[in-house]
């Protein structure tokens, strides 16, 4: 149980909150956008570490291997992964619909453009 | 489903919404034969692809989310016929197909949340609904409704992130997603700090979604910018279904021992829900905007549901549950009245409802109808949830609760009386009447019988709120599901 032991899910916890910092600091819209990737991924390394076993190959049966990967976090992470790509896709499409309707893409300047009449 | 695919094939125009409407109807049609039959049975079990669980992954049905997949048919079928002629004015017609795909995804989300009993599912639903209601949020007419589905679809995916993390701790300690599995499993392992944790980012993951006092900032925007008949179904579902999972988490997975004993959720809840409560109503009395005083009024509300969550009692609960239901009836009555007025005059703003008492009679008679459930007058659906309420918090002997409560209730008054204030008092320049036509007047005026109906005749509700309360809480204390 020691703190190197645990590295990747330490990994994880510095991963998300990189991810979540940049999301809470950044103005630009395109930014906040990469600290939610960031955040997730993070999500997605806690889980694909879940399941992986000492000694542990890829979960497909093979002769001289007798130990594997628990299968189940991969498939759940691939499901979250496309769900993380279709969030992306969307929050990249109402970015471009942002800057056609107010020029830019800064989170401060459009605030200041919507308080004007 | 397939609905959503279908409608995005159809050539833009009234036919994705005719092929909407008829699939939002044959939903209620399932939904109410599935809930006689949840009602008759007790659970019912579909296992997906014919695995056993807990490998497989599990549909089941009890009368709590009978309850929900009931509520949640049943306002779709009623709002969309309403959301034909009300979006064809308000959104593009060559958008039409994927509006409605966008609509039927969000309801297959939605259903896809109430039924499933598999923790991992729940998340991949959520987003599913989220995703659908980004895009319908962004469809709106003014360009802040982008800025609203941009910032709702942060603190959307944060929250539904958190929640994935809280299933992975979960999954990490019990090896388990299945809910009834998990809830078998945890009291082994509940005295580790990595359950304490998975609870934690669960609860906060999912008050994110439904929008709990301090975590509401993206729903007045999402609410007041969204296309009338959007607002009207996200109002009226989309919160509820996450004060689902959050009772699901609470009652069924964790159980009560767990969520109410080792955990500090009564501490936490029960303050959030009241200082949510009076202060958002508050701020409802001093909105220009009639819809973004409904959405601040919304989370007010969902003061209320938490606060029946947080009692940790039976009657607690079977109040919770009521409200979600009734809550779901009157807001989706005041959304639509006030989706009417959009279609007329393309704002909701309260200089426009000058002298519409006399102009749109019936419209604002809905509205007013509407407004008196949400106050809780006697007869209507929100009498019979905050009676029950206020029942429970007298049986806890929570006697400042109730005086919260009551207290809430005249807030409302005081913001649905400005509206009604200046429709029937103050004069309008233009007297005219345009009523709005009889397509939007019928959806509206059958959720406003529907106030009426079961604030009358509450053995339906009511009966299968307190069976499903009873259940969340012998399921849990029984340890076997």
């Amino acid at each position: 149980m020691s703190f190197i032991a645990h590295y990747n899910y330490h990994v994880a916890i510095i991963l998300a909150m990189i991810g979540l910092y940049t999301m809470i600091s950044r103005t630009n819209l395109v930014k906040k956008v990469a600290g939610l990737n960031i955040f997730q991924v993070s999500v997605f390394i806690l889980f694909i570490s879940l399941g992986v076993m000492d000694d542990g190959t890829v979960p497909i049966l093979e002769e001289g291997y007798t130990s594997y990967s628990n299968p189940l976090p991969h498939v759940l992470i691939l499901t979250a992964i496309v769900v993380g790509v279709a969030t992306t896709a969307l929050a990249l499409a109402l970015i471009i619909r942002i800057n056609e309707a107010y020029g830019t893409v800064e989170e401060d300047q459009v605030q200041a453009k919507d308080e004007e009449p | 489903m397939l609905g959503a695919a279908v409608a995005a094939l159809l050539p833009a125009g009234r036919l994705p919404w005719l092929w909407a409407t008829a699939v939002s109807w044959f939903m209620l049609y399932a939904a109410a034969t599935l809930a006689a039959q949840a009602m008759d049975l007790g659970v019912l079990s579909y296992w997906m692809g014919g695995w056993t669980p807990p490998i497989g992954i599990e549909y089941r049905l009890d009368p709590a989310n009978a309850l929900l997949a009931l509520l949640i048919a049943l306002l779709a079928a009623v709002v969309l016929p309403f959301a034909g002629p009300s979006l064809a004015a308000e959104v593009p017609e060559r958008k039409s197909p994927w509006l409605y795909a966008a609509l039927l995804l969000f309801l297959a989300g939605q259903m896809g949340i109430a039924v499933t009993g598999d923790a991992f599912n729940v998340f991949v639903f959520l987003e599913i609904s989220s995703l659908a209601t980004y895009t319908l949020i962004g469809l709106g007419r003014n360009r802040r409704a982008l800025t609203a589905s941009f910032s709702y679809l942060i603190m959307g995916t944060v929250g539904a992130t958190f929640f994935l993390i809280g299933v992975g701790l979960l999954y990490a300690m019990t090896g388990t997603l299945n809910m009834a599995d998990l809830a078998v499993r945890i009291p082994e392992v509940a005295a580790t700090r990595t359950v304490h944790t998975a609870y934690a980012f669960i609860v906060v993951g999912v008050c994110l979604k439904l929008a709990l006092f301090p975590l509401h900032l993206w729903l007045p925007n999402a609410y007041t910018y969204a296309p009338s008949a959007v607002t009207a179904l996200m109002a009226a579902t989309a919160t509820k279904v996450a004060i689902y999972v959050l009772i699901r988490f609470i009652y069924t997975v964790f159980g009560p021992a767990f969520s109410f004993g080792d955990m500090p959720t009564v501490q936490l809840l029960v303050p959030l829900a009241i200082v949510g409560l009076l202060s958002t109503s508050v701020v409802a009395i001093g909105q220009a905007n009639i819809k973004r005083m409904l959405a601040y009024s919304s989370v007010a509300q969902i003061g209320y549901m938490v606060l029946g969550i947080g009692m940790a009692s039976t009657l607690g609960l079977t109040a919770a549950l009521l409200h979600v239901f009734n809550h779901a009836l009157m807001k989706g009555a005041l959304f639509l009245a006030l989706g009417c007025i959009a279609y007329r005059f393309g704002t909701t703003q309260i200089d426009a409802f000058r002298g519409l008492g006399r102009r749109m009679p019936w419209t604002m008679a809905a509205f007013v109808a509407g407004g008196l459930s949400l106050i809780g007058v006697p007869l209507t659906v929100g009498f019979i949830s905050k009676w029950y309420l206020v029942s429970a918090a007298i049986e806890l002997g929570w006697w400042p609760i109730v005086a919260v409560i009551i207290v809430g209730s005249l807030l409302a008054v005081i913001y649905i009386w400005r509206v009604v204030e200046v429709a029937y008092l103050q004069p309008a320049e233009d007297t005219s009447r345009c009523e709005a036509p009889l397509a939007l007047l019928l959806p509206t005026w059958v959720l406003v019988g529907l106030n009426f109906w079961f604030g009358i005749d509450t053995r339906v509700t009511v009966g299968i709120a307190e069976r499903a309360a009873t259940l969340l809480f012998s399921t849990a204390a029984g340890g076997a599901p």
